[in-house]
C-alpha cells in the first residue's frame, strides 16, 4: 500500500493539539478550500483568475505561474486610481461568452505569485507591539535596514486584534506580498471576490458588473476557510542536525540574512489555544523593506512604497517545488528559478547582504542553500 | 415519466418471474461464444430467459464488490458497494423488428438510468434502422460493458472518466453487417442528442465528457438543437481479432437562446480505436481501446479545462485452469493484468511552456474465477499514480478489490 509521506514533507495538515470541535471546523474549511470548485452555475466569474482556492495554492503550498495574479492601478499611498476600471486586480479569464479584463492604459502593474498558506495563524497572532519593536524606520542602528509596517485601512467587517495599535486611524497589515491585508478574513473575502468572482456579504461588489449582488458563498464557509488557514500547521524543518545545514544556518546569520528574515517570533493571545503565546520559526519580520529598483514594479498597496515588499516567510521554502510542478518560482512574481537567483535579485536595503552572499565561496553558498532548502 | 416506465418494467419482470414456477416452459439463451461476434452485438448477445413462446425475454446482471483502498497512507477502511444492477427486456415484435431495453441501478438507487431502449427494424442485413435511446458506439467498452464479461472490478478509467461510459442518447440511425466465411464487417451511423456545457463546467475541474450526463433533460431535448454524429466501423477476421474505428462529434455548447447569440459554436470531437483478440493455443485474450478527445475550449477560459485529451487501456487475460471445478462444468481460473492511462489535459502552460499534467497511470493485476461465462468472482490489486494539473508529486492510491458479477 502507498505509505504515508513523512510529516515534514507535507505542508497541509492541522496544528497538533486542536480540540475535536476545532478539528471539525478545520475539516470543513479544508473541504471548502481544496475541494469546492466553482462553475458558472455556482457563481464563478464571470471574470476570474482561478476557479477554486486550491488552484492557486496546491497542497497549501506556493502557487504556479499558471495562477499568477496581476494587480494594477496604485503607485503611492494616496490609493488606487483605477478602481472604477477594474482595479486592483486583473481578472484575466472569463467564463464562455464573456471577455476578460485588460489592464487599462496608463496603469502600472505587478505580477504576484500566490504564496503558501502554512502557519498563517501564527503570523496572525503576533502582536502589533512585537512587529513595531522589530521596525527601524529611521535606521537608528545604521545597518542599512529600515523595516516599516504597512499601515492600512481596516474594512468594517474585520475585528481589530486585542492590543491593536493605530497610526492615524490605520493599522498594521500583515498578509499579502505588500502586507496590505489586515487579517485572514479580509484576505479570504478578497480572494473569493477578486480571484474567483465569488461575492460574499463581506465583499459584495461583483468584479464584472461593479454592482452589489447577492452573496455566492455563505458566511459560514468564509469563516471555516479562515479557521482552516489559521490552523494549518507551520512547516517543519528537515535535516536540522545535518552538518551542512547547521553550517548554512550560521552563514545565514553571519552574512545578515536574519536581519529581515527573523528566525523566531512569538504569538500573543489567541482564541485558538494552540496558537496562544507560542514561539515559532517563520524567518520573517512581517515588515516592508525597500528591495531596490530591480524589484520595483511601480505598483503598490496600502502605505507601502512601490519598491517595498513585505519580508516573505522562508519556512516551507524547500518544499516549494512540490507545489510548483518540480520547479522553483521564487520572489513576488516567480521570476527566480533557483534560490541562488532569488538571493541575487535582492537589492535596496538587502544590497549589502546580497554582496556578502556573493563573496562566499561556492561551498559556503551551497551550505547556505542547503539550509534554506531544509526549511 | 421515466420512473413510471421503470416501475412498469419491474412489475412486468416480477410477474414474469412468478410465472417461471413452471420451469419446464422457461428457456435460457446463453451468450454466443462463437468467434464471429462483434462488440456491437453485445447488446443482444446476453443470456435471456424466455417463457414459452411469449416473444419477450428477460435478463440482467448484478455487480457487487468490496474495496480497501489507501491513498498516500490514508484509508477510509473497508467498504462494500452494490455497484450496479441492470435489467434487460427484449421483445420480438416481428421476425425483423426487435426491441431491447436496459435499465441500470447504479450505487444502490443513487442513479437510475435507461441505458438503452431502442427499436431495431431490419430491411436488409446491411440496412437496419435503430431508434430510441441508443448507446453511442464510441470505442468498444461503451457497447460491451456488462460486468460479467470483465475480469476487473472497476471499469477502465478511460472508458468512464475520459469517454462517458455508459453513454446513451435519444436519436436514430442505421447499422448493418455482412458475414463472409473468414470475416465479418459492420458499420453504425447515428444522429442523437449530444453533449452540453457541463463538459467544461463541472466540479471535476477538468474537461470531463461524463459530466454531460448531469443534464437531466438530455433524453427529452437537444441542448443546442444540433445533433451529435456517431459512427463506427468494425472488422473481425477469423483467428485474428476484431478492430473497431469510431468517431463521435458535434457542437456541445449553448450558442444561442431565443435567437440571441451567446457564444460561437464550439465542437467536441472524439475518436477511438479498439481491438480484441484471442491468441490461439495459449488462449490469451487481449482487449484494448484508446481514445482521443478534441474540444474547442474558449481561449479566455481557464487552462484547467484541456483542449485535448487521450487515454486507453489494455487488458490481458490468461486462463490458467479450465475444467470442472466445485461442481461447475465449465469453470475457469484466470490471471489478468490491466494497464491504463488517461491524460485529461494534453498541452503546455501558456505561462511557462511546461507540460500540463492532470493524468493518471494505473496497473491492476487480477485473479478471476469463472463458474461459467455468465458468472465471475474477481480479486484485483489496484495501484495508481495521479498527478495534478501542475505536475506535482503524484498522489498514490493502492488497494485490494473483491467483487462478484453475474448475469441472472
Amino acid at each position: 500500500m502507498p505509505p504515508t509521506p513523512e510529516e515534514d514533507e507535507l505542508l497541509d495538515g492541522p496544528i497538533p493539539g486542536l480540540t475535536s470541535a476545532e478539528n471539525d471546523l478545520f475539516l470543513k474549511g479544508d473541504v471548502a478550500f481544496n475541494d469546492e470548485i466553482f462553475t458558472p452555475q455556482t457563481g464563478l466569474g464571470p471574470i476570474f483568475v482561478a476557479n477554486s482556492c486550491g488552484s492557486c495554492h496546491p497542497g497549501d503550498g506556493k502557487g504556479h505561474p499558471f495562477t499568477t495574479l496581476t494587480r494594477f492601478g496604485q503607485t503611492d499611498s494616496t490609493g488606487n486610481k483605477f478602481l472604477a476600471m477594474g482595479g486592483p486586480q486583473l481578472q484575466n479569464r472569463a467564463i464562455p461568452g464573456y471577455m476578460p479584463e485588460t489592464i487599462p492604459s496608463g496603469a502600472s502593474s505587478s505580477k504576484i505569485l500566490p504564496p503558501a498558506n502554512t502557519g498563517l495563524g501564527f503570523l496572525d497572532a503576533v502582536t502589533d507591539a512585537a512587529i513595531i519593536a522589530m521596525s527601524d524606520p529611521n535606521d537608528t542602528d545604521a545597518d542599512g535596514i529600515s523595516g516599516v509596517p504597512n499601515w492600512v485601512n481596516v474594512p468594517a467587517y474585520c475585528q481589530l486584534r486585542a492590543g491593536a495599535i493605530s497610526n492615524g486611524g490605520k493599522y498594521i497589515g500583515r498578509f499579502g506580498k505588500k502586507g496590505a491585508a489586515y487579517d485572514l478574513l479580509q484576505q479570504t473575502a478578497n480572494a473569493y471576490n477578486q480571484d474567483m468572482g465569488i461575492n460574499s456579504i463581506f465583499e459584495p461588489i461583483d468584479t464584472y458588473s461593479k454592482q452589489e449582488v447577492d452573496p455566492e458563498v455563505s458566511n459560514a464557509t468564509i469563516h471555516n476557510v479562515v479557521f482552516y488557514l489559521k490552523t494549518l500547521k507551520a512547516p517543519l524543518q528537515r535535516n536540522k542536525e545535518d552538518v551542512n545545514v547547521k553550517a548554512g544556518k550560521n552563514l545565514f546569520i553571519s552574512i545578515g540574512c536574519n536581519k529581515c528574515h527573523k528566525e523566531e517570533l512569538v504569538t500573543g493571545h489567541s482564541n485558538i489555544s494552540v496558537l496562544s503565546y507560542k514561539t515559532f520559526y517563520p524567518y520573517t519580520d512581517l515588515l516592508l523593506h525597500d528591495m531596490g529598483n530591480a524589484l520595483n514594479d511601480n505598483y503598490t498597496e496600502g502605505n507601502a512604497k512601490t519598491s517595498e515588499w513585505k519580508t516573505p516567510a522562508l519556512w516551507g521554502l524547500g518544499l516549494s517545488k512540490n507545489s510548483q510542478g518540480g520547479n522553483y518560482f521564487l520572489m513576488h512574481d516567480g521570476r527566480a528559478h533557483s534560490i541562488d537567483e532569488a538571493i541575487k535579485l535582492h537589492g535596496g536595503e538587502a544590497e549589502q547582504i546580497k554582496l556578502n552572499y556573493q563573496n562566499l565561496s561556492d561551498m559556503d553558498k551551497q551550505k547556505l542553500i542547503q539550509f534554506l532548502e531544509s526549511l | 415519466m421515466k420512473n413510471y416506465f421503470i416501475l412498469l418494467i419491474i412489475y412486468f419482470a416480477s410477474s414474469f418471474i412468478h410465472a417461471q414456477n413452471d420451469t419446464g416452459k422457461v428457456t435460457r439463451s446463453l451468450i454466443d461464444t462463437t468467434k464471429m461476434q462483434l462488440n456491437m452485438d453485445a447488446v443482444y448477445n446476453r443470456p435471456f430467459l424466455q417463457y414459452g413462446k411469449i416473444p419477450v425475454a428477460l435478463g440482467g446482471y448484478v455487480e457487487a464488490n468490496s474495496n480497501y483502498m489507501v491513498t498516500d497512507g490514508i484509508t477510509d477502511g473497508l467498504s462494500f458497494q452494490m455497484q450496479r444492477m441492470s435489467l434487460f427486456v427484449s421483445s420480438s415484435v416481428h421476425r425483423k423488428i426487435k426491441f431491447l431495453t436496459e435499465i441500470e441501478f447504479e450505487g444502490g438507487t443513487k442513479e437510475i438510468n435507461i441505458e438503452f431502449a431502442a427499436l431495431d427494424i431490419q430491411f436488409h442485413h446491411l440496412l437496419n434502422l435503430r431508434s430510441g435511446i441508443i448507446m453511442n458506439p464510441i470505442g468498444s467498452f461503451n457497447q460491451n460493458h456488462d460486468g460479467p464479461r470483465w475480469e476487473f472490478v472497476d471499469r477502465p478509467i478511460s472508458a468512464t472518466q475520459l469517454l462517458p461510459a455508459t453513454f446513451s442518447n435519444v436519436g436514430f440511425g442505421i447499422f448493418g453487417k455482412t458475414y463472409k466465411p473468414n470475416y465479418v464487417w459492420a458499420y453504425e451511423l447515428y444522429l442523437t442528442n449530444g453533449f452540453n456545457d457541463n463538459i467544461i463546467s463541472n466540479t471535476e475541474n477538468k474537461t470531463f465528457l461524463p459530466a454531460t450526463k448531469l443534464n437531466p433533460n438530455r433524453f427529452e431535448q437537444s441542448y443546442n438543437g444540433i445533433p451529435l454524429l456517431s459512427a463506427k466501423t468494425s472488422l473481425r477476421i477469423k483467428n485474428a481479432g476484431e478492430l473497431g474505428l469510431s468517431y463521435m462529434g458535434g457542437i456541445y455548447n449553448k450558442f444561442e437562446t431565443d435567437a440571441l447569440i451567446l457564444d460561437k459554436k464550439r465542437r467536441v470531437d472524439v475518436m477511438a480505436i479498439d481491438f480484441n483478440t484471442t491468441i490461439p493455443y495459449s488462449n490469451t485474450s487481449i482487449t484494448t481501446e484508446f481514445a482521443w478527445v478534441f474540444i474547442d475550449v474558449p481561449e479566455t477560459y481557464t487552462q484547467q479545462f484541456g483542449k485535448k485529451q487521450h487515454g486507453g487501456f489494455i487488458d490481458i487475460i490468461q486462463p490458467i485452469i479450465k475444467k470442472k471445478m466445485f461442481g461447475f462444468e465449465k469453470a475457469s481460473f484466470n490471471a489478468a493484468f490491466r494497464v491504463e492511462y488517461v491524460d485529461w489535459n494534453v498541452g503546455v502552460f501558456k505561462e511557462t511552456n511546461a507540460n500540463i499534467s492532470d493524468d493518471i497511470f494505473a496497473i491492476v493485476p487480477a485473479l478471476s474465477f469463472r463458474t461459467s461465462a455468465q458468472t465471475v468472482l474477481r480479486l484485483n490489486y489496484r495501484y495508481h499514480w495521479q498527478k495534478d494539473l501542475i505536475g506535482n508529486p503524484a498522489v498514490r492510491t493502492g488497494g485490494i478489490q473483491f467483487g462478484i458479477s453475474s448475469y441472472f
